[in-house]
Formats: C-alpha cells, sequence, structure tokens
C-alpha cells in the first residue's frame, strides 16, 4: 500500500535532528516573548508591585503612629484625670479646714462678744448702783437729819457735827453690807 | 483513501476492526509528527506549517495574555493582573528566588518566566481543540530554548570563574577524590558539557511525544474499535481519552516547570563559588 511506503518513508527522519526553519522559527517565537515580558510588561508590574508593598507598609506605619499616639493620649488624659482627682480631694480638704477654722473663728468672736457685752452690763450695774449708793446715801443723811432733828426737837444745824455723825453711821452702815457680802 | 497519511484524520478513513482492516494501517507513528508545509516546499529550508504558525500564534497569546494584564497595571489589582501575578509570583519566588536566591537571582527572573509561560503555551497547544498538537513535541522548539540556557550558562561560568575556574567548574575538579580524579573529571566534563544541554532538551520534547502519542492512539482506537464488539473496547478506549487528557493537562505545566527548575540550578551551578 502506499500508505505503508509513506510511513516508512516518514520514519526514515530522525525526530532527534531539528529542521533548521524550526530552530529559527522558535528562537523567533522565543525572542518576541522575552522582549515583551523583559522590556516592557515585566518591569511594569515590578514598578507596581515595589509601589503596593510601600502602601502596605506605609499603610502600617500610619496604623502604628496612630496607635502610638492615641496610646500617649489615652496616658496623658488619665494621668490628667487622676491629677484633677486629686485637686479636688486637695479643694474639698482644704474647704474642710477652712470651714472649720472659719467656725472656730467665729465661736472664739462669739464667746468675745458674748463677754464683753457680760463686761458692759456688769459695768453699767456698777455704775448704776455706784450713782443709785451715792444718791442714797445724800438722801439716807437727808432723810436722816430731818428725822433725827424733828426727834429731837433741835436743829442739827452745826454742819460739822452733822456729817460726823452721818458719815459714823453711813460707815457702820457699809460695813454691815460689806459683812453680808461676805458672808453670802 | 488519501495516499499520504500524514494529512488524515483517524476519522476521515474507513478503516476497522473486523473488516479486515488492520491496526497498522492508521496507527500513530512518527508520521504523526510530520506536517505538509502550509506555504512553501518541505525540501527546501524556506516554508512554513502548523507549528511554526502554532509557535508564534503561541507566542502572541503569551505576550497578549501579559500586555492585557501588566500595560498598565493597577496597585490594587483587577481579575486579570491578580491571575498574571500569580503566575509571575510563583515563577519568581517560588523557582527563581528558591534556587539562585533573591540578590543573585533577579536578573534572570523575566528569562526563567518567559521560558515557562512560553513552554507551557507550546505544551497546551496539545490540548487546545483544532489545534491539538504540542509544538514541543517537534526538538527543534525544546532544543533552541536548551541552546539559549546552555549560552547562558557557559558564559556565565566564564564570566564568574574565569578561564581555569570554568575548566575546574565544569569537570567537577577536587582533588580529594585521588586515584579516581581523572575518571571523574572526564565524567563530569562529558555530563555538563554535552549529556546535559541534550536531556535539558530531550527531556522536555519525549514528554510532550509521548504524551501526544498516547492521545493519539487512544483516540484512532476509539474510532478503530468501532465495529461490532470492538464497541465496548471503543468505550473504554474513549474514556482513556478524556483520562490522559486531563493527565497531559497536569504534564504539560509539570513540564514547563521543570524546564525552568532545571535552568535555574544551571544557572545557579554557574554562579556559585565552589561546584
Amino acid at each position: 500500500m502506499s500508505q505503508l511506503l509513506t510511513i516508512a518513508a516518514a520514519e526514515g527522519e530522525n525526530p532527534l535532528v531539528p529542521p533548521i526553519p524550526e530552530l529559527v522559527i522558535g528562537l523567533i517565537a522565543f525572542v518576541i516573548v522575552f522582549g515583551f515580558l523583559a522590556k516592557k510588561l515585566l518591569p511594569n508590574i515590578n514598578k507596581v508591585l515595589e509601589e503596593r508593598r510601600e502602601a502596605i507598609e506605609g499603610g502600617i506605619e500610619k496604623a502604628e503612629a496612630a496607635q502610638t499616639e492615641a496610646q500617649s493620649v489615652l496616658e496623658q488624659y488619665k494621668a490628667q484625670l487622676a491629677e484633677a482627682r486629686h485637686e479636688a480631694a486637695r479643694l474639698r480638704q482644704e474647704a474642710q479646714e477652712q470651714g472649720a477654722t472659719l467656725i472656730a473663728e467665729m465661736r472664739a468672736e462669739g464667746q468675745r462678744q458674748r463677754e464683753e457685752i457680760i463686761a458692759a452690763g456688769h459695768a453699767q450695774i456698777e455704775a448704776d448702783r455706784k450713782a443709785a449708793s451715792s444718791a442714797l446715801r445724800q438722801d439716807v443723811g437727808k432723810l436722816a437729819t430731818e428725822l433725827a432733828g424733828k426727834l429731837v426737837g433741835e436743829s442739827l444745824e452745826d454742819h460739822a457735827r452733822q456729817s460726823r455723825v452721818i458719815d459714823r453711821f453711813l460707815d457702820e452702815l457699809d460695813d454691815k453690807a460689806t459683812k453680808a457680802e461676805a458672808t453670802r | 483513501m488519501s495516499a499520504d497519511p500524514t494529512q488524515v484524520l483517524a476519522f476521515e478513513t474507513d478503516c476497522h476492526i473486523f473488516d479486515g482492516c488492520g491496526f497498522a494501517e492508521v496507527s500513530p507513528g512518527l508520521h504523526s509528527f510530520l506536517f505538509q508545509p502550509l506555504w512553501g516546499d518541505a525540501d527546501s529550508n524556506l516554508y512554513f506549517n502548523k507549528t511554526m504558525l502554532l509557535a508564534l500564534l503561541g507566542s502572541i497569546i503569551v505576550v497578549g495574555f501579559f500586555w492585557a494584564a501588566f500595560r498598565r497595571p493597577q496597585v490594587v489589582p483587577g481579575k486579570l493582573q491578580m491571575v498574571a501575578e500569580a503566575g509571575y509570583d510563583f515563577i519568581r519566588r517560588g523557582v527563581v528566588y528558591e534556587t539562585i536566591g533573591k540578590k543573585e537571582g533577579e536578573k534572570y527572573v523575566p528569562l526563567v518566566v518567559s521560558l515557562f509561560f512560553f513552554v507551557w503555551m507550546m505544551n497546551l497547544w496539545s490540548i487546545i481543540p483544532v489545534a491539538q498538537f504540542p509544538v514541543t513535541s517537534i526538538i527543534a522548539y525544546p532544543m533552541i530554548l536548551a541552546l539559549i540556557v546552555y549560552i547562558l550558562w557557559v558564559s556565565l561560568t566564564f564570566k564568574r570563574h574565569g578561564f581555569v575556574g570554568f575548566w575546574k567548574n565544569v569537570t567537577g575538579y577536587d582533588k580529594s577524590l585521588g586515584p579516581v580524579l581523572p575518571l571523574a573529571m572526564l565524567i563530569e566534563l562529558f555530563s555538563n558539557l554535552l549529556i546535559r544541554p541534550f536531556t535539558h532538551a530531550v527531556r522536555l520534547f519525549a514528554n510532550m511525544f509521548a504524551g501526544h502519542t498516547l492521545l493519539l492512539l487512544f483516540t484512532i482506537a476509539s474510532w478503530y474499535l468501532l465495529n461490532g464488539v470492538g464497541i465496548a473496547y471503543a468505550g473504554v478506549s474513549f474514556v482513556m481519552v478524556i483520562v490522559m487528557t486531563a493527565f497531559e493537562l497536569f504534564i504539560q505545566a509539570l513540564q514547563a516547570y521543570v524546564f525552568v527548575l532545571l535552568t535555574c540550578t544551571y544557572i545557579q551551578g554557574a554562579l556559585a563559588e565552589h561546584h
């Protein structure tokens, strides 16, 4: 058969011997691929991959910075809060102390005023008593003289004797009063 | 029946089991990897065939994909950019940085990424409807790629270690080996300079060649067995087509990965201070 003959003819060709035209076409085909990829397309993508890597790393760095800042702000805030609490406690303490002193001062002032009023009262009473006593002494003297005059029927005009007698009488009265006060 | 089996699709023939037609008449073979030129003359070196078309179309697809994804990349990526970035990052981090290291490897990332996606696309043609032929099952394509890597490896080793250092590196010179040193050096020399670039290319080629042959075998067998009781076998064969297609999908990515992983290992070997 012609078919078998052609097969035999075909098998005469060594499949390990390359035909030159196919080598050339193979080279051209590969150079096309290599040229486009090496000169344009792979540098393109490398640039973008680098950009992406930087973008991701930049993002991570930014996030880290933000986190650190947030942490420091939080610490600052906490410190401020603690300080404020401390301040408030101190103010309260101070107010309490101030209040206490104020009360004590007012109490002392009240005491002082009371004592003043009492002292003034005492002085007033003393003065009144003295005035009354001297007035009384004059009245009593006069009355007693008049009375004695009436009783004795003589005028006790002798002023010197008169005042001596009265004074002695009054001194006696005084003595009695002093004694009575002492015993009381 | 057509006179030229390379231009005949399996189901265009009328060859079935129990019809007095042998499987050898339709079975896949080396002829399955030969194509009549779409343009020009096969005897001259001036022609254009299906694999060439697929190779160029594939490179346009790879460039188009990355063009759409990376032409105006955004810091916040869209869906397409995200997918392309995942692929790019997988090769950059998972292959280049892992083997060569980040500092020295950065320079070779474009080459390795291009190699991976180019090879993967060439492999993928195997299961893309209508095309259905892995470009890398033609030795010329893996070979030219392996050659590029080989030239890079040789020049890097020279640049890094100088003339004497190059030969020491290539022969794995190590005094502690004692009397077996000459033998070890001879083996290393052959291994590094001749066998390694060859296996680098053939590993990819053979995997894709075998994968395509398997797919062809089960596809053609499904048609060939479609007669009488053979229908049951045809069903099994067809299930195998589906299974092998899925398996090929895996192998295509794996072989592309292995190819660039070896590339990185060679580059790393050239840059290493001590071999």
